[in-house]
Formats: C-alpha cells, sequence, structure tokens
C-alpha cells in the first residue's frame, strides 16, 4: 500500500502535472474571477470564500480523470488487481494520493489567492480550515467517479456530470464555513456537518468505488 | 498444491467461447495453450487469473498464488527500470530485484527510464516483474510478442529456473520455447457450442 | 406463486400487455377529470388568484419527481441483490419520467412564482434541491447511455444510483441550512388540510380533491409509461439477443 502511496506521489512530481496544473488553474480562475464582476474590493471580500471554493472544486475536478485512467491505459490495473492488495485498499491509496498533489497544495495556495480578492483578515483561518476538512471529501468522491468512468475513452465530460452533484454538500457546508468565519460569525453547526461529510465518504466510498472498478474491469 | 481447472467455461463480452476446459498444472510443470486467434485464449487466462468471473466451472489454487503478465506490461514511462521493478516487489511484498535484473539482462538499463526504452526491452521489464512477485504460478499471455531471438532464450531459461524452483507456468504462445517439461493444450477442441449469453437468455 | 415470477421479461410483458389498455384509460380519466374539476370548478384563492390551479399540474409533478427517483432506487437494490434484469430495465425507462417530471414541477413552479415571488426563479432550497435532483436524473441516465454493454451499463448506474440517494438526502438538508426560503411548507399532506379545519397557510378541500385525483392520474400514467417503455427495453434486448443468436450459428 505505502509502495503504491510513493509510486503515485513519484509519477506526479515528474510527470509535471501532478501539483503544477491543479495549482495554476486554482490561480487563472482566481485571477478570472475579478475580470468578470469588477473590481470593486468590497465585492470582492463579500464573495472571496465562495470564489475560492468554487476553484478549489474545479481545481480538484481538473485532476480527477487522471487517477485511474493511466494505470487503465498501461495495464496496471489489471496487475494491481490480480496482486495482494485489497481493491478497497487501492482506491483508498488513490485517493489519498490525489489528495496529496492536489488537495493539499489548493488549501496551502488557498490563502495567498485570498489575498488577491481581499478576503477579510478574519476568513483565512476558516477558508483554510474549511478547505482542509472539504478537499479530503472532493478526492474520495471523485475517486468514485473515475471509477465509475474509466472505461470510457472520453469519459471525462460524463463524469464532471455525474460527480459534480455530488459535490453539492460538500460545496455548500465548506462555503459557509468559509463565509461565516470571513464574516466573523459562529461556525460550529457548517463546521461539523463538513466534517461528517468527509469522514462518511472517506469511511464508506472506498466500497462503493472498489465494486465499480471491479465491474469495469471484468 | 497444483492449479487445476474444473469443467470451465469462459465468456468474452456475455458469449461463451469456450467450454468444459478441464486440466491440471502441478508444480514444476508448464502448460502452452494454443489455438487460432480469437479461441479465447486471453479469455481463458484472464478467468483464470481472475480478472473476470468464470461463466460455469471452478478454477481451483489460482487465489493469491498467481502472477499475470497480459498483453500490456503496466510499465511507468517516467519511473527507472529498478524503480518499476522495485514497485512491484514491494506490492507483493518482496525486495530483491536483481535476480529479475539480471535473469532479464536489464542491468544496463537499470537507470534509464523505462519510458526510453525499446518495444522489447520494455517486453523483457514486464516479465521480469514476474521474478520478483514471487508467485508460484505464472500466467501469461503472447510472453515472447516483440522479443528477438536472444531475448526469448532468456525467457526460456527463466521458465526453465521458476519450473525448477516449483514454480509452475501456463502460457499462451506460438513458439516453441524448447521447454521439455511444457505440455501443449489445443483449446480448439472446447469451442464453445454456439448459444446466447447468459444474460439474453432470459429474453428469448 | 411470488411476486418475483413478474421478473422474468417474458410473463412481465404478457402481464403488463393485459393491463396497459386499463391503466392508460384510467390515467386518461383522473387526470381529465383532476384537472378540468381543478381549473374550471373551483373558486380563486382570494390572495393569490387564479394563479393558484397551476397546483394541480405542480404538486403532482414535484410528488413525482421524488417517487421516482425512490422507485429506481428500488429497483436498483433489486437488480444488485437479485439481478433481475426486468427490475434494472425498469429503473432505466423510469428515469427520463423522472427527469421530466423534475422540470414540469420546476417550469410550473417558476409559471406560479412570477406573478406570486415577482420573480422565475429564487435560490429556495426546494426549487434548488429539485434543481439537483433533475442534475442527478440526467448524470444517471447519461450514464446508462454511455456504456454499451446493458448489465455492466445496470451494474455501474444502480451503484450510482444508492449513492447519489445519499448524496441526495445530504444535498437536500444542506441546501435547507443554506437558505431558509421563500416557498410554502409541505402544507398539501399536513393534517388540517385533509380534515377540513383548513388556515389560510394549508390548501382546503376545494383545492385538494381534484388535487388528489389529478396526483392518482399522475401516477397511473407513470405506471403506465414505465409499463411501456419497460416493454420497450425488454424488446430491444431480445431482438438484440435474438440477432445475437442468428450470428453465432
Amino acid at each position: 500500500m505505502i509502495a503504491l502511496l510513493m509510486r503515485d506521489l513519484r509519477l506526479a512530481v515528474r510527470a509535471g502535472g501532478g501539483f503544477g496544473l491543479g495549482l495554476a488553474f486554482f490561480l487563472i480562475v482566481t485571477v478570472l474571477v475579478p475580470f468578470g464582476v469588477g473590481p470593486e474590493n468590497e465585492l470582492l471580500s463579500k464573495i472571496a470564500p465562495g470564489v475560492l471554493w468554487i476553484g478549489a472544486l474545479l481545481a480538484c475536478l481538473l485532476s480527477l480523470d487522471r487517477i485511474f485512467a493511466l494505470d487503465w491505459e498501461d495495464g496496471s490495473l489489471d496487475l494491481l488487481a490480480t496482486a495482494p492488495l485489497p481493491m478497497e485498499g487501492i482506491v483508498s491509496i488513490k485517493a489519498l494520493a490525489h489528495w496529496i498533489t492536489t488537495g493539499l497544495p489548493l488549501v496551502l495556495a488557498a490563502p495567498a489567492l485570498g489575498v488577491l480578492l481581499s478576503l477579510p483578515p478574519t476568513g483565512y483561518l476558516w477558508v483554510v480550515v474549511s478547505l482542509l476538512l472539504g478537499t479530503p471529501a472532493l478526492s474520495v468522491i471523485g475517486t468514485f467517479g473515475a471509477a465509475l468512468t474509466v472505461s470510457l475513452k472520453r469519459g471525462g465530460l460524463l463524469m464532471s456530470l455525474l460527480v459534480l452533484p455530488l459535490y453539492v454538500p460538500t460545496l455548500i457546508f465548506g462555503a459557509e464555513v468559509a463565509r461565516r468565519g470571513a464574516m466573523g460569525l459562529t461556525v460550529e453547526t457548517p463546521l461539523l456537518m463538513l466534517a461528517g461529510i468527509s469522514f462518511g465518504a472517506i469511511a464508506l466510498l472506498p466500497f462503493a468505488s472498489a465494486a465499480v472498478l471491479r465491474i469495469n474491469l471484468r | 498444491m497444483e492449479l487445476s481447472v474444473k469443467n470451465l467455461a469462459v465468456a468474452r463480452g456475455g458469449v461463451p467461447v469456450l467450454e468444459g476446459v478441464n486440466f491440471a498444472l502441478r508444480a514444476g510443470r508448464a502448460l502452452v495453450l494454443r489455438g487460432p486467434n480469437g479461441a479465447g485464449k486471453t479469455t481463458l487466462l484472464r478467468t483464470i487469473a481472475g480478472l473476470q468471473p468464470a461463466f460455469e466451472g471452478e478454477v481451483q489454487g489460482a487465489e493469491d498464488r498467481i502472477a499475470y503478465a497480459g498483453h500490456s506490461d503496466g510499465i511507468k514511462a517516467m519511473l527507472s527500470v529498478a524503480e518499476n521493478l522495485r514497485f512491484w516487489a514491494q506490492v507483493f511484498n518482496r525486495s530483491e530485484i536483481d535476480g529479475a535484473l539480471d535473469g532479464f539482462n536489464l542491468r544496463d538499463l537499470e537507470d534509464r527510464n523505462a519510458g526510453s526504452l525499446s518495444a522489447g526491452q520494455k517486453r523483457r521489464l514486464g516479465l521480469a516483474r514476474l521474478m520478483v512477485s514471487g508467485r508460484q504460478v505464472w500466467i501469461l499471455d503472447e510472453p515472447t510478442v516483440s522479443l528477438d531471438a536472444a531475448s526469448v532464450a532468456l525467457f526460456a531459461e527463466a521458465v526453465r529456473r521458476h519450473l525448477a524452483e516449483g514454480g509452475s507456468a501456463l502460457m499462451a504462445t506460438h513458439i516453441d520455447l524448447g521447454l521439455d517439461e511444457a505440455e501443449v493444450f489445443d483449446v480448439s477442441p472446447y469451442r464453445a457450442k454456439p448459444r446466447v449469453s447468459a444474460a439474453d437468455e432470459a429474453f428469448l | 406463486m411470488s411476486i418475483w415470477k413478474y421478473a422474468n421479461p417474458v410473463t412481465f410483458i404478457r402481464t403488463t400487455d393485459r393491463l396497459l389498455p386499463w391503466l392508460s384509460v384510467a390515467a386518461v380519466l383522473c387526470l381529465a377529470t383532476g384537472l378540468i374539476w381543478g381549473f374550471f370548478f373551483t373558486p380563486d384563492d382570494f390572495r393569490q388568484g387564479s394563479t393558484v390551479k397551476i397546483i394541480y399540474l405542480h404538486v403532482p409533478s414535484a410528488l413525482m419527481a421524488i417517487n421516482i427517483w425512490l422507485m429506481m432506487l428500488v429497483a436498483s437494490l433489486v437488480w444488485i441483490v437479485r439481478r433481475h434484469h426486468v427490475s434494472a430495465l425498469a429503473a432505466r425507462a423510469a428515469a427520463p419520467i423522472g427527469a421530466t417530471m423534475t422540470v414540469i414541477a420546476l417550469a410550473t413552479g417558476a409559471l406560479w412564482g412570477q406573478p406570486m415571488w415577482g420573480t422565475w426563479w429564487v435560490w429556495d432550497p426546494r426549487l434548488t434541491s429539485f434543481l439537483i435532483l433533475f442534475l442527478f436524473y440526467l448524470g444517471y441516465i447519461a450514464l446508462w447511455s454511455a456504456i454499451e454493454d446493458d448489465d455492466t451499463a445496470a451494474d455501474l448506474t444502480s451503484i450510482l444510483c444508492l449513492v447519489g440517494s445519499v448524496f441526495a438526502i445530504l444535498s437536500r438538508y444542506a441546501v435547507n441550512f443554506w437558505n431558509q426560503g421563500l416557498h410554502q411548507g409541505a402544507s398539501v399532506m399536513r393534517a388540517g388540510a385533509i380534515t377540513g379545519s383548513d388556515t389560510e397557510e394549508k390548501v382546503s378541500n376545494v383545492f385538494f380533491y381534484p388535487m388528489a385525483v389529478s396526483a392518482l392520474g399522475f401516477i397511473l400514467l407513470f405506471v403506465a409509461l414505465v409499463f411501456l417503455r419497460t416493454q420497450t427495453e425488454i424488446r430491444t434486448r431480445r431482438a438484440r439477443a435474438l440477432l445475437a443468436r442468428e450470428q453465432s450459428t
């Protein structure tokens, strides 16, 4: 399991697309928003938490199809299926690798991008906390979507269609934590809901992902 | 413990291609599958490897004992030859890769990126993966594709050593490897009678 | 004799063939009665005017939009557990109907919302969750049509339906939390509405009875359509199976 994680991380670093692409996309989305809505600091600081969450979500989505597609194409997935690793373990590790290469950098970059959107000072902590809690759920849910569509050629668009509705609860509670935090309100309820969704998804979804992967492999 | 296949029927896309297949593969033996293209050799091997469910019948003694090498080698272009091998060794809870590097003459390529290898060299790396797996039963689908004569000899030598150590091998190949221990198993007589797939049966 | 004998495609077609004419007639009768009664023989609401009459379409379609997803969930579970093809095909057949019902509910809601709230659309929790439900329907239908092998498609969509149901419920609560909303509560089924002790908050009997007839009509229409569409799916599969047998001999 550790070997699989290390291999995926190493591949992400060497292929160059892993850390870089998602982050660059996040940056571009954040930069484009002021062009779209106008440069008033007041408006920007009001929508900053939501924009950061949407940007992180889209950056996450962008890199999902790489979770299984490469291993599917070069036959590694077949070989992994005959290896002494449980399929549930494989999908969990894949999701973890995706989070480390995509989710975590987004969390760390969010404060810097918050400056560009004049995020209120009280918001930084809660934007980071909410993303830190929410991005694992995005990775795990995305892994399920990637497993569903792995056998389809050009399944990327379909995967977005399947995954985005599943992202709704995470997005709502995550952005709510960030928004309330930025406005200096109490964040307890959405924070607990967000944590619940994350841990629930991490605990249960790998079973569904493993099941659909097995179906796709046969 | 032997690998045995009892009254096995295998299906491709839901339609049975082979049926009534029976054989046993003892330790130290090799079995070479023969048959025309499309006869169902790959499907049979994938079923025995557990990658797809059997249509009928059962496979015994394959669980957690097989190492499978299919048409694609599962090599990561961005990793070096040694890293590729070490990864698969770790997946199978082992660490030794020197034997495999020497056995398939990959020592000189050890630090090369796998992406820069030729097709034949990649194939050798894919086969070397079997040696690091430490599994007893090798299941090989057209293992000698894109190998030159010298490499085929290396491969035959590796199989011979594997058999001598008490392993066994099941392969689909058209090339004579010169293995004395190998029996030939022709799949053509087991062609499934034309019938509809299980999924369709309910609709007729 | 158990209910599972209808899981045989041939039995299913034979049984539903007998039922379909009755169902269709009953559906048309109920819909006609409910809608004509509702549109022409009920008084206007004292505050909402004649716009209130949209409820004879709006409420039943909204009801169906949710219940069709539930039916798909049950059918998916039956497929996963017992692997009856009819069940998987029925779920497949129901999805586009459910999506249509969702669109009807959203469209009639918008038509009513324009004069009443002064806007076609608000991000009200109920409206929003219906929009999300519509997205789930779209994803489900898209996945079905993207996969060629029927059994694989049935397996994958069943699991998607299961996982989707959990997330749909989560979305419902999330959306409720996110915005408290303009939409009135679920006023139809509240006890007072049926027993008649209605206040202005609840739907009075005058409106309730035609709406109930109309809802029954929607249910019958759905059952008839699902039977018809499932039959089509079964016959398509049958034609393909016959073709495959032809080719393999």
